[in-house]
């Protein structure tokens, strides 16, 4: 046995092994957006489910982006068919309510669905407190990077994306980043930075 | 009972080569070569088990037994009985219960075929195919156990995954992919075998182990194509190979298969390249196991991993003690390994041997980088990136399109040494048909290089080994005045070895012939039709006549029926495009239909439909040549088989031409 | 002459070939009304650009496959965005720079040559050049007279 040989050998073969090892950490299904701690994509789509009590938006009206500076403002992009959006809905119907009075605004925005079946679902679900909007073409999703739904992006007063969730989003989630982002919010070093994975 | 009975098989089946595995150093150390008859008694016992316990698999499968956890994963009352069979290797523990089966079955026929003959190497092959095995049962009894009890029995389960159970393919390509797959495990043992019983410095060991390789080497070409197909007919997209990992992980020992399949006649005729022919065994086998490890574990995403949990940390470990071991081993008697030869000249079929095998290995590497590229790129920058489609068919390309060439060097050049004259004297004629072919392309309207380059390439190779074939049979028809059938026949069953590697490059020519047709010459369309509408591409027309739709047990089918339009307006054939809702899946599979001739198909697939049957958007793809993919695929096949039953008498020599009729599987005693 | 049959063949295989690329042709143009697209000739180069732009785009929701390739609904929306931005006047790298910006370098098959990456690209020529230079010193060396071997 040449032993010089077989730890050159066995040592050019560690950097694989620790390549491999490494891979264990990663989840290749999970795409991180570049999205964050950018401008969120202005869109202009129609109201076609309304929500109720204070948050109410009359069907048919037009929702406009970029007329909600000043605001947070919660995207959730959602479809009837998709199996997880069922169990994050009542957590945000739920949040948004309890910020109607405050500078935060949610919305949902429809993806590769139709306006019937999405009606539909919501009615099973018990209703909807904010509005939701229909996405023709699902060009704003692409404007937003959307691979799956569910995917929620929280923006912030100047317009700016702050977070995105891909998958359910939590009560916690939301709360800790509309609290932290309210323009009445709490000194400027406690505010946490944009997300960039 | 039935899981707790193939548990248990399982878990005595883990003994048992554990056992076996351990005895061989013990019994060729204390040289009581009578211990060895309990390890091969092990061997065979292993197999019984894994026999015993994929069996219960299958009762357990097809009587709906929801106990066995397995069964309550891929299992489904509504799911065809084919495809409930099939789900054995639908999904991660069934295939490696799968895998585990049909390395017990080499095993066995290893220990059968070559235990009489004398010295260690035998003995030390088996010893490593042992340790594999163990490998494999340690996963079966542990993280990847197929039959775990499930309490409370469910009433029904999910079934497989609507992919895998939407084409009969899926019951033909996983087997054969197997059979190569796991077949290389044994040239990989033989070689170590070689290096423990210090006989890898003799040519023995790779006299032995090269027919497992072919053997091995012919089920994983059939596999490729077999995949390409499935690939072809269920995805929808028209296409056959898009460079996922998981087809990757199957192309990357098929190269290095391929290169040694050459290199160990160099080896063998000149006593040269022997320890580069030893690696290309090692790497053959570290590739499936990287190949498996890379799709298995969920490291990649890809079409077709399934996804794991902590299987994949066994996977890492047995990776690294696998590339541990064979480096040491391999790099530490590299010296006494190494030879030194000599060639016999330049204008030679070894240097063009050397050429190949430079090529196939710088497209597995290629390719190797490519795909594990994105976890550099992770690990490195933090970034994600892709490494598709456009990547590989730029980079891989060149190399290929040359392998072409030399296809139609290697052949046309003697062994030994030549004089540059008579070099291009056999050199040169095939050069007519590379002339012809290559015009032909361009005036098709090919306009890419590489595209004009591989036609001209495939004619070039095919004119070059089609006319060994003739100038061997004129050679015998002259000699011996036999008819030119008898001398076709007579000239193959001489040398087999030789005209079965020829029938081999005719069959790789084909699918060559058959991709560069099909990706250069496509053409695709998608619209939305009413019925009565009609969509006319490359001349092809087709005529949306009725939405359908049908409720199967596991599933709803929608179908499009359309009218295939001649020039003159009538119906000559009609094809049944379909999306299928799988109950247990969001998303919809398509079954594309295909009319298929040997100019080309007529590739149909529904991609959206109005509910109320008003329209239909489909996608019409032709494609001139697709069939001469897989036929291709089956004159490989051919050719390899004719390969392995060469006659013991050596590799140049003709043999006698009488022995062609009862040649027969002879596998058995054809090594002396 | 022997190569006369062989030619035959590879001519009869050659139209065979060229017949239906020569038909697209002639189609085209004119096409029948009754057809559902409504394109117009001059969108033919668009379509081509499309096509090519597509090709390098990965499926968001599918696992490897471009957006060309792909039969979902997000892949088909997405080739319809590639189309209305060349349309609007973009260049194949603009719309690839927008993808990018909204999905990361993740939604390029073709990964672009800066940085780390050029490695991938430079890898692959580097084996073959490397080797062939390999190859010819061991042919030279494997085929000189017995006394130079070393």
């Amino acid at each position: 046995m040449n032993w010089k040989r077989a730890s050159i050998a066995v040592l050019a073969a560690a950097p694989l092994i620790a390549l491999f090892a490494y891979g264990f950490s990663r989840d290749p299904a999970e795409i991180p957006s570049p999205l964050p701690g950018h401008a969120a994509p202005n869109f202009t789509l129609t109201v076609f489910a309304p929500g109720d009590g204070p948050l109410m938006q009359p069907l048919g009206d037009t929702f406009r982006l970029g007329e909600l500076v000043g605001k947070v403002v919660v995207v959730n992009f959602w479809a009837s068919w998709c199996g997880p959006c069922r169990s994050e809905h009542a957590t945000l119907s739920e949040t948004a309510r309890q910020y109607a009075g405050r500078p935060a605004r949610f919305i949902g925005v429809l993806y590769n669905d139709s306006a019937a079946s999405a009606t539909q679902w919501i009615g099973e679900m018990g209703g909807q407190s904010y509005p939701a909007l229909l996405d023709p073409g699902a060009l704003t999703a692409i404007d937003y990077g959307v691979y799956g739904v569910p995917e929620t992006f929280i923006v912030d007063a100047t317009g700016r994306i702050a977070y995105k969730q891909v998958g359910p989003v939590s009560a916690n989630i939301l709360h800790q980043w509309i609290d932290s982002l309210l323009p009445n919010a709490t000194a400027a070093g406690t505010v946490p930075r944009a997300r960039v994975p | 009972m039935i899981g707790l009975l193939a548990h248990n098989a399982l878990l005595v089946s883990l003994a048992a080569v554990a056992f076996g595995a351990i005895l061989t150093p013990v019994a060729i150390r204390t040289g009581r070569q009578e211990w060895l008859q309990l390890v091969y008694g092990a061997v065979y016992t292993n197999f019984l088990l894994v026999s015993v316990a994929a069996g219960s698999m299958v009762v357990a499968l097809v009587t709906h037994d929801f106990s066995v956890s397995y069964v309550a994963a891929v299992g489904s009352r509504s799911t065809p009985l084919l495809f409930t069979i099939i789900s054995l290797w639908g999904a991660l523990e069934g295939s490696i219960l799968f895998w585990a089966w049909v390395l017990g079955l080499y095993s066995a026929a290893v220990v059968l075929l070559h235990h009489r003959r004398p010295g260690n190497l035998v003995p030390y092959a088996v010893m490593t195919l042992l340790a594999v095995a163990a490998f494999f049962a340690i996963l079966l009894v542990g993280p990847a156990d197929p039959f775990l009890p499930v309490f409370p029995v469910p009433a029904d389960g999910p079934g497989p995954n609507t992919l895998l159970q939407n084409h009969y393919l899926m019951a033909v390509h996983p087997p054969l992919l197997y059979l190569g797959y796991v077949g290389m495990s044994v040239p990989f043992a033989f070689a170590l075998g070689a290096i423990f019983s210090n006989e890898a410095a003799s040519n023995d060991w790779s006299i032995l182990s090269r027919r497992w390789m072919l053997a091995s080497w012919g089920f994983l070409s059939a596999a490729i194509i077999a995949g390409m197909w499935w690939s072809y007919g269920v995805l929808g997209w028209g296409g056959y190979w898009a460079w996922d990992p998981v087809e990757n992980a199957s192309f990357l020992p098929w190269l290095t298969a391929t290169a040694y399949l050459h290199s160990v006649m160099v080896q063998e005729r000149r006593n040269m390249l022997r320890l580069w022919t030893l690696n290309l065994c090692v790497a053959t086998f570290v590739l499936t196991i990287l190949g498996t490890f890379l799709t298995r574990s969920g490291i990649l995403s890809s079409v077709h991993a399934f996804t794991t949990g902590a299987i994949g940390y066994y996977f890492l470990a047995f990776i690294a003690i696998v590339l541990v071991t064979t480096l040491t081993l391999v790099a530490g008697n590299s010296e006494r390994i190494q030879t030194k030869g000599k060639l016999g000249g330049a204008a030679s079929r070894e240097t063009v041997f050397l050429l190949n095998n430079l090529f196939l290995t710088a497209v597995m590497l290629t390719v190797l980088v490519g795909t594990l590229y994105p976890l550099v790129a992770e690990a490195v920058r933090g970034v994600k990136v892709s490494v598709g489609v456009p990547f590989f068919n730029r980079m891989a390309l060149p190399a290929m399109v040359s392998l072409l060439f030399l296809m139609g060097v290697g052949p046309a050049l003697p062994w030994g040494s030549t004089t540059w004259a008579d070099a291009r004297k056999r050199l040169y004629p095939p050069g007519i048909a590379a002339v012809i072919l290559g015009a032909i392309a361009v005036i098709a309207g090919a306009r890419s290089i590489y595209a004009i380059l591989a036609f001209a390439f495939v004619g070039y190779a095919a004119m070059s080994n089609l006319r060994e074939f003739w100038i061997g049979m004129r050679a015998r028809h002259r000699a011996h005045g036999e008819s030119w059938p008898t001398a076709l026949v007579r000239l193959v069953a001489g040398n087999r070895r030789r005209y079965g590697g020829y029938v081999a490059h005719i069959g790789v020519l084909l699918i060559a012939l058959g991709i560069t047709a099909s990706s250069t010459f496509r053409t695709e369309r998608e619209a939305t039709l009413t019925p009565g509408q009609t969509l006319t591409v490359s001349g092809r027309t087709v005529r949306l006549k009725n939405l359908w739709g049908r409720e199967e047990p596991q599933r709803s089918v929608i179908g499009a029926t359309m009218d295939v339009v001649g020039k003159n307006g009538a119906i000559i054939g009609t094809l049944e495009p379909r999306m299928n809702y799988y109950r247990v899946s969001d998303q919809p599979v398509p079954t594309p239909d295909v009319s298929s001739s040997w100019r080309g198909d007529l590739y149909v697939n529904l991609m959206a439909f109005d509910s109320g049957g008003a329209n239909a958007t489909v996608k019409v793809i032709v494609e001139p040549f697709v069939t001469w993919i897989w036929f291709g695929g089956l004159v490989v096949v051919i050719g390899a088989f004719i390969g392995l039953f060469y006659s013991s008498r050596g590799t140049g020599a003709p043999a006698l031409a009488t022995n062609s009729a009862s040649a027969g599987p002879t596998v058995a005693n054809a090594d002396p | 002459m022997r190569y006369a049959a062989l030619a035959t063949v590879a001519v009869a295989v050659a139209t065979c070939v060229a017949a239906p690329a020569r038909a697209q042709d002639v189609a085209a143009p004119s096409r029948p009304s009754a057809t559902a697209t409504t394109t117009t000739a001059s969108d033919s180069a668009l379509e081509a650009q499309t096509t090519a732009v597509a090709s390098t785009l990965r499926c968001p929701v599918c696992q490897g496959e471009s957006i060309q390739d792909s039969p979902s609904d997000l892949a088909r929306q997405m080739r319809i965005v590639v189309r209305d931005k060349l349309r609007a006047g973009n260049t194949p790298d603009q719309v690839k720079a927008y993808f990018v910006s909204k999905y990361g370098e993740w939604i390029l098959l073709d990964p672009t040559m800066t940085g780390l990456n050029i490695l991938l690209y430079v890898i692959p020529v580097l084996l073959v050049v490397g080797g062939l230079a390999l190859v010819a010193i061991l042919v030279r060396r494997w085929t000189a007279p017995e006394t130079t071997t070393q």
